[in-house]
């Protein structure tokens, strides 16, 4: 935050809106028609854990489920 | 797909899931720690540090086709996104030639979108189609 040299004493200081403003990064929703973010995740598949990358499914129709997590009733 | 590790995705299979589908899960269930895939689709709440219910239909190209997305309480409707894929796969099949208006099952008819069927549809789909 800067104040212009030479103000008026005693002023309240305005903040600087650059300053305040917070950096977060809003969830941007992906769009269909376009690839699929490819990504790689460890996994747990009929008694064995794997690592499933999604590009390794090209040539397949895939349905991937997001879900709040284990143990959750619905 | 969560952000649960893999070892409760184990442990959620074996103690309860199993005892729901016979063998257990038959897909892949993946661990998704802190929700960094989750936040790239767009379906991560940050807040409640879950993923929310995010269903993405991906085509053999790795094209997204849709999704959904509910909040936590409400359950999906697995016939409706089979019907979904199949109603994408007739129209990827016909090469963009054939469309699947509202309320199309396998079975039902389909649209031919071209110049004659402009201001025609009212004569090839009624209202009734739109529900099972």
């Amino acid at each position: 935050m800067c104040r212009a040299t030479g103000g008026p004493v005693g002023e309240p200081v305005e903040a600087n809106q650059e300053d305040e403003k917070i950096v977060k990064e809003e969830p941007v929703m992906i769009k269909v028609g376009q690839k699929a973010p490819d990504f790689t995740a460890p996994a747990y598949h009929k008694g064995k854990f794997i690592s499933v990358k999604l590009s390794e499914y090209l040539g397949k129709w895939v349905v991937l489920c997001f879900y709040p997590g284990d143990f959750t009733f619905v | 797909m969560s952000i649960d590790s893999m070892f409760v995705h184990k442990m959620w299979d074996d103690k309860e899931l199993s005892k729901m589908v016979t063998g257990g899960v038959p897909f892949p269930m993946l661990s998704d720690a802190g929700g960094r895939v989750g936040a790239v689709y767009g379906i991560y709440d940050e807040d409640a540090g879950v993923e929310t219910r995010g269903k993405f239909i991906i085509d053999p190209e790795g094209v997204v086709q849709g999704y959904e997305v509910l909040t936590p309480p409400v359950g999906r409707n697995v016939s409706e996104a089979l019907r979904q894929i199949q109603a994408f796969q007739l129209v990827r099949d016909s090469k963009g030639t054939e469309a699947t208006p509202s309320g199309w099952q396998p079975g039902k008819p389909t649209l031919k979108p071209g110049p004659d069927l402009v201001g025609k549809v009212w004569e090839a789909w009624k209202t009734d189609m739109a529900f099972d």
